[in-house]
């Protein structure tokens, strides 16, 4: 059977087209169940059980099943996670609708549909002869779809009234509307709350309840003025009345937060409850300015929403707003209220509950680790367990009678200050994933034993002959690249391997003897290191030996060896060493961040890269021919790819971001030349102090926090100019070398393989939009992974300070005008030693802003001066544990702080035997954790670029 | 130009409710315009061509004067779209002479070269004129098919039915597909199929007589989108080698009724499957 679908469609230039689409309506679409015996067509399909398999309801007795409307997806999603709800049945209206209204949910949705337990069969019911309809003269798509979603429910029921097994299908909907239509028309349908308060045992699953439909009755005073309406938000904007922008809170004040409007520099403030208007950091919002007279500015005062009790009261807001006194205020900018949200940017909040007096009440506060988001209204009936763990909870909705926005809890993650549970608030907050991976992405893991087979052997080069040795930090347990080299009787022809096409870290680890699938990319050079040919293949290969750097650079040095895997390595040394002098010669950087330059080893916490600076020659050595590979390949891909090769850029910085480099160098009096990349390095190479041995390293430091982030992109997005990678100082870059821990590598490795021509492609790879798509989000993903790594050391570091206070020796990196930045070199550590911080205190200091320095009576302090800290860790918010930064050395009376021993003894007495065997184990606990995550020490230092 | 939809999520089933390998519904309607020596129109979904042969006649113009060969019959073909064709709505500037229609006007002329008797036919030339009214994807195969139909209705002898079909490679072969069917390549594909990324290959071939086999003679084959890995081209030459097996049966079946109604021509409808 077949329909014709006509729509029309607007262009951007506005012209509208008639489009006429084919619609097959069709016999043959099995309704999912095991029980039918009408369906004639027999899939593997069918999955929604024969027998009363579904969990016992008060409400419905017969065996049932349930089909539900898209805004039960849509709000309900984190109910619909849970096992207890299955034989469940999707209809293609509703998947569709889910998948216009949020990509976010339709995945999670998928997630279910595609776990086979669960049992949620999704019917077509657009192409099924039976359950299609028509939209009627005059009916809304909304209307229409609820209708479809009706229709389908029906069918059901008269479909699966079997004699002797009589199935029901009861539509599941929170539309009030919807459930009233259906009961005229007797189809069976109920309330997500209702479906869920007559289960067995409901209470866990009634705390994730969404809180979205609840607020209609509205009750008590209303905080906030009405958002505008979507039509009226549209015309808003459309007539410049409005403006559109994402919202973003500030981090000190609770009650203020800017717009940042597309296209315009200078963002809209926005200051005071009913101004912010139940915007939450992230949403998209419209925005009207405020008549010039009603401008303000940000006030400086810091203020956290410390309310411990829930009191809605409109005093209390007024007085909190009055206290932004008019009259300080300096500098007035551009200020404006929200008027309407867009669209929400509601994610799930890490946090914990607020200490409540009535432990039985079942309405909670939660407080989210993020200052930035506010406080959230939960119904809890397990605040007895939940008030000591860290949970997770989503935002439902934001009425205007409510001082919070409402929402549910989702789960918890165990106990607060526990460091399970804060390592998996730090990976939730920064968005990472790290659930376990699929069973059907398991299941096509390479079964074990494996062994190389003739169909490798067909396909890929034999190099198994060849003496082929890896050279990596100690311990190192995934090791990606292995190299050869070997005289040709005028050149040299080079190897450089990189594992591909078997997960898992031992198949997909290049291990000594034994034999492994490879990519190679392998160079025939002369002795001056120039490239006379490249050429790319997948191979087999077999490596002699799996050395450290240490063993390798013994053997080099050892002229008594000489057998081919040492001259093999000493060409390769050699080589390296010229392609190393090219580099540097160009003008490539060599940087240092804290990050990288002072790894702490977990175990004792002492620095083990301060001393670490005498690298070997054969770190370098692997280092160039993993430049060498990346940047051949990325000529490769771009060649037979023009439009969509995955590369990697680094932009050069705007001269401005140096500013502060070359203002803290003038104070010690060098002059750094920063017009190109390579003046700069040279700059860098001169500046040394002969009394501040750390100095050039901090200037490393300084120059890095000025450099811009490097990115992927696809090739097709820029100008080939703009490839440019300033730090490496080459034309084109892309990452080849590592596809077991980056995603980048993977794609460049496929596009390579169709290069050469030993894979096929598959439509997405070659897709402009999608690999942009897929680079942003690597891009985001590595900017998350780098903030969660830091947020990890800071929670580390913090663990390690816990009921100890310590002094240490520190430099000053930056002088700012209330505040000294000290980089602790012993542990990579940075912290702010604030200064006129005590008001009633007689010690000033004074800031001089033209040469960067604080003085206080005879003493100055400028940047790269020495000075001795005392650390010790704040506890006082469970959420916010921070470090603190005091004065020691140089002594200013009234305000630094004697030397620590005295006050650490004091503690220990303190402390009792018992506290000390705690801790004591609690050391070894993390030995042993240490001696498990030795792999990862390889991750942390490996050349980041 | 459509955007890119993203082609999934139906259980096993195309955007508009085919499986890979069914056909749309193909309507028929052969001799269908008077003055030609033969006609037909074909609609293959919203695909819809009318093909008119004019011959064989003596050769005019340039094409007879400079061609030496005087042994053979000179097929000529002359392929324009027209400019309402578009099924996304938009208007075409030109109807014909643009690079896409030279290129299917010659791809034509080798097809039904293939086919005709053409040394039977020394110093005459057969007019080939195609006309896309309405353009949904697999234009240029359902035109193929449109035009041996109407040399059947000029009664000019043909060795066997030229018949066109695509194959199209549209995504990641997706492992919740019933019988993973999709991934594989997916037959006569519309507009929005033929615009999502992958590869379509069209082909003519002269499938055999039997409809047992599914094998054939493959004439023309042309690949649009990216590339192809030599892997995979096996299994589509199976399937749409299938599918023109198939075609050329509902147009047989088309042929055999109209010749033996003759009378007054008539619509057919020939279901799917
Ligand atoms: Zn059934």
């Amino acid at each position: 059977m077949l329909t014709t679908k006509i729509f029309f469609r607007k262009t951007k230039g506005g012209n509208v087209f008639k489009t006429v689409r084919e619609h097959y309506l069709r016999n043959d679409i099995h309704c999912g169940s095991k029980a039918c015996e009408k369906c004639m067509c027999k899939t593997r399909n069918i999955i929604l059980d024969d027998e009363d398999s579904s969990v016992k309801s008060s409400k419905i007795t017969e065996p049932y099943y349930l089909l539900i409307d898209t805004n039960i997806i849509l709000d309900q999603i984190d109910i619909l996670e849970e096992d207890v709800i299955c034989n469940v049945i999707i209809v293609q209206t509703v998947l569709e609708e889910v998948k216009h209204r949020s990509s976010m949910v339709y995945k999670r949705l998928k997630n279910i549909i595609t776990n086979p337990q669960r049992k949620f069969y999704v019917f077509v019911n657009e192409h099924h002869k039976e359950t299609y309809i028509e939209r009627n003269p005059g009916e809304s798509t909304n209307d229409r779809n609820d209708r479809a979603i009706r229709v389908a429910t029906k069918w059901y029921n008269a479909h699966l009234h079997l004699d002797d097994n009589k199935i029901k299908t009861v539509l599941l909907t929170d539309d009030a509307r919807n459930r009233e239509l259906a009961e005229k028309e007797e189809i069976p349908a109920i309330s997500m709350e209702d479906y869920i308060l007559s289960l067995e045992n409901s209470a866990f699953l009634a705390d994730k309840l969404c809180k979205k439909n609840y607020s209609a009755v509205c009750e008590g005073p209303e905080f906030f003025p009405c958002h505008l309406t979507p039509s009226e938000l549209h015309d808003g904007i459309k007539t410049g009345k409005l403006q559109q922008g994402t919202f973003q809170a500030s981090k000190e004040n609770f009650l203020e937060g800017f717009v940042n409007v597309d296209g315009v520099e200078k963002s809209i403030f926005i200051q005071g409850r009913s101004s912010l208007n139940r915007a939450v950091d992230g949403d998209t919002v419209a925005v009207e300015l405020l008549p010039e007279d009603q401008w303000s500015s940000p006030s400086d005062i810091v203020l956290q929403d410390e309310e411990e009790t829930d009191v809605d009261n409109v005093l209390e807001v007024k007085k909190v707003i009055d206290k932004f006194d008019p009259s300080n205020k300096m500098q007035k900018t551009q200020t404006g209220k929200v008027v309407g949200i867009i669209r929400r940017n509601w994610r799930q909040y890490c946090g914990i509950l607020q200490t409540s007096n009535i432990e039985t009440n079942v309405r909670h506060i939660f407080v989210p680790a993020e200052r930035k988001i506010p406080k959230i209204r939960i119904e809890t009936r397990q605040y007895t367990v939940l008030c000591k763990q860290r949970i997770i909870v989503a935002i439902d909705s934001w009425p205007r009678n409510s001082r919070y926005p409402l929402g549910h809890f989702v789960r918890a993650l165990g106990e607060i200050g526990n460091k399970t549970t804060e390592n998996e608030v730090i990976l939730l907050e920064h968005d990472i994933p790290h659930s376990r991976f699929s069973d059907a992405v398991l299941s096509s893991l390479p079964k074990m034993p494996w062994n190389v087979t003739d169909v490798d052997l067909a396909q890929r080069e034999d190099l198994r002959h060849l003496d082929i040795c890896s050279v990596d930090p100690p311990g190192c347990t995934d090791i990606d690249d292995a190299l050869h080299c070997r005289d040709l009787p005028n050149d040299f022809h080079l190897l450089h391997h990189v594992i591909t096409d078997l997960l898992s870290s031992n198949l997909c680890s290049l291990l000594e003897k034994v034999e492994r699938l490879t990519f190679s990319c392998i160079w025939e050079m002369d002795k001056d290191a120039n490239i006379i040919n490249t050429k790319f293949c997948k191979s087999i290969i077999c490596s002699r030996a799996a050395m450290t750097y240490d063993e390798a650079q013994l053997k080099i040095d050892d002229a008594t060896q000489q057998d081919p895997l040492v001259k093999s390595l000493r060409n390769l040394n050699n080589l390296a060493k010229k392609l190393k002098k090219k580099r540097l010669d160009n003008g490539a950087l060599v940087l240092a961040s804290p990050e990288i330059r002072f790894q702490v080893d977990c175990e004792t916490h002492d620095p083990i890269e301060v001393e670490a600076k005498k690298l070997r020659e054969t770190n370098s050595m692997v280092e160039e021919f993993m430049l060498l590979a990346n940047i051949s390949v990325a000529k490769k891909i771009v060649e037979e790819f023009p439009e969509y090769a995955v590369l990697r850029r680094h932009p050069e910085p705007p001269p401005a971001n140096f500013e502060p480099l070359i203002k803290a160098a003038k104070n010690q009096g060098f002059t750094m030349n920063v017009n190109s990349g390579k003046e700069l390095a040279a700059s860098l190479d001169e500046c040394h102090k002969e009394n501040n041995p750390y100095f050039n390293i901090m200037l490393r430091i300084l120059a890095t926090r000025c450099m811009m982030q490097a990115v992927y992109f696809i090739s097709g997005m820029l100008q080939p100019n703009d490839y440019y990678h300033y730090g490496l100082a080459c034309p084109i870059y892309t990452h080849f070398t590592s596809p077991i821990r980056r995603y980048a590598d993977v794609m460049v490795h496929r596009l390579l393989a169709v290069c050469i021509g030993a894979d096929a492609t598959y439509p997405d790879l070659l897709d402009k939009k999608k690999n942009h798509a897929l680079c942003q989000n690597m891009n985001y993903r590595h900017r998350m992974a780098q903030y969660a790594a830091r947020a990890s050391v800071a929670l580390n570091t913090h663990l390690f300070f816990r009921e100890k206070i310590q002094d240490e020796e520190g430099y000053i990196l930056f002088v700012r005008k209330n505040a000294l930045q000290i980089l602790v070199l012993k542990y990579g550590l940075e912290g702010t030693l604030y200064l006129n911080k005590d008001k009633n205190s007689d010690v000033t200091f004074t800031y001089n802003a033209e040469n960067h320095s604080q003085t206080c009576g005879n003493t100055v302090f400028r940047t790269f001066d020495p000075v001795t800290v005392q650390i010790s860790l704040n506890r006082s918010n469970v959420q916010h544990e921070k470090l603190i930064f005091k004065l020691v050395k140089p002594f200013i009376p009234g305000f630094s702080v004697p030397a620590a021993n005295a006050q650490s003894c004091r503690i220990t007495v303190e402390e009792g035997t018992k506290e000390t065997a705690k801790r004591k184990m609690e050391t070894e606990k993390q030995q042993s954790n240490n001696a498990k995550g030795g792999g990862n020490k390889k991750r942390q230092k490996k050349r980041k670029h | 130009m459509i955007e890119a939809e993203n082609i999934e999520d139906q259980n096993g089933l195309r955007p508009d409710g085919r499986r890979a390998l069914e056909l749309r519904q193909i309507r028929v309607k052969m001799g269908v315009f008077g003055q030609a020596d033969g006609s037909a129109y074909i609609e293959q979904g919203n695909t819809k061509i009318l093909v008119t042969v004019y011959g064989p006649h003596q050769p005019r113009g340039s094409t007879g004067r400079s061609t030496s060969n005087i042994t053979k019959g000179i097929v000529n073909c002359q392929y324009s779209m027209a400019v309402f064709s578009l099924s996304s709505g938009e208007r075409k500037r030109k109807p014909r002479g643009d690079r896409k229609s030279q290129e299917r006007s010659l791809q034509l002329k080798h097809a039904m070269e293939a086919i005709i008797h053409l040394e039977i036919y020394p110093r005459s030339q057969i007019d080939i004129y195609v006309e896309a009214l309405q353009v949904d994807g697999s234009e240029y195969c359902a035109s193929v098919n449109a035009a041996t139909l109407a040399l059947i209705d000029a009664g000019i002898p043909i060795k066997n039915y030229a018949i066109g079909c695509t194959v199209t490679l549209i995504n990641n072969p997706s492992l919740e597909d019933e019988d993973n069917t999709l991934g594989k390549g997916v037959l006569d594909a519309n507009y929005v199929e033929e615009c999502t990324p992958g590869v379509t290959l069209s082909v003519v071939s002269l499938p055999n007589n039997d409809s047992t086999s599914k094998d054939g003679l493959i004439v023309v084959a042309q690949g649009a989108g990216q590339r192809l890995h030599l892997s995979q081209f096996e299994s589509l030459k199976a399937r749409v080698l299938c599918g023109c097996q198939d075609i050329r049966t509902i147009l047989d079946y088309a042929v055999r009724e109209y010749l033996t109604e003759q009378s007054l021509p008539s619509l057919f409808h020939v279901a799917l499957n």
